[in-house]
């Protein structure tokens, strides 16, 4: 069970089938959701998109379905949040690893953190998600915000 | 018994991924009856967080030269090549 991302992953900022044409559009499209739910500030937006081209947050999963998640420093977040979107087509994020390599993405977690000490049960589900291809790949495939937390519970 | 070894995990806000990281690879090597000190940072901390550190593990790239040991992986985020990735920690640590 993953009990501290579904706590944190709020319905209003989960969106699926996203059209977006690059990774800034998808990054401001559920960094207004976090906003306009009260998790951030409106500083929030600027500071990932800037971080996401400075140091971004692609993972390769080694197949096409490839997952980024952005996210910045504790000073813009309000109180810790996580957003979701599936992607319609994938659209190209950086490596983490190497930015130079772009990865084509299907599922971005936008997220908001200010204590790594109370969120590492999360982030650690986040991850446990992302190294689960079964999940990912049914995530992808989610109609409704419903079946998401149904995948992630 | 040796001098408990420093870890330093970097990655781009020393927040989100270098938390996984670092619990990750802690609790991995306590399986193989390896216990670490843990501290974490932005990888524009590094060199100046280096000097009492062992070995550093990031998910990012970090300046060359930074006259320790240095390993980047994503490993412990994606699942592919975490027993490699935990073979090259232990020996780092061993040397």
């Amino acid at each position: 069970m993953a009990e501290a991302l579904l706590n944190t992953l709020d319905p209003g900022a989960i969106v699926l089938g996203v059209k977006a044409s690059s990774d800034e559009e998808v990054i401001r499209i559920l960094a207004a959701r976090l906003e306009g739910l009260g998790y951030v500030k409106p500083s929030y937006a600027d500071a990932v998109v800037a971080r996401e081209a400075a140091l971004p947050t692609g993972l390769p999963l080694g197949g096409a379905n490839n997952v980024a998640v952005p996210h910045t420093d504790p000073h813009h977040v309000i109180k810790p949040g996580l957003a979701l979107a599936t992607l319609a087509e994938p659209v190209l994020f950086s490596n983490m690893e190497d930015p130079d390599e772009k990865l084509p993405v299907s599922v971005v977690f936008v997220m908001a953190l200010n204590d790594k000490d109370k969120q590492v049960e999360m982030l650690q589900e986040i991850a446990g998600t992302i190294q689960s291809p079964e999940i990912i790949a049914a995530l992808i495939a989610a109609k409704s915000a419903e079946d998401v937390l149904g995948l992630l519970g | 018994m040796a001098k408990q070894k420093t870890v330093l995990f970097a990655c781009g806000t020393g927040i989100a991924t270098s938390t996984v990281v670092a619990h990750a690879v802690e609790e991995a090597l306590k399986d193989r009856g390896i216990r670490i000190n843990t501290r974490q940072c932005k990888a524009t901390e590094v060199a100046g967080q280096i000097d009492d550190v062992d070995l550093v593990v990031s998910t990012t790239q970090l300046p060359k030269d930074l006259g320790k040991p240095v390993i980047t992986t994503l490993a412990f985020l994606t699942g592919i090549g975490k027993a490699d990735a935990l073979d090259k920690i232990e020996a780092a640590l061993r040397d």
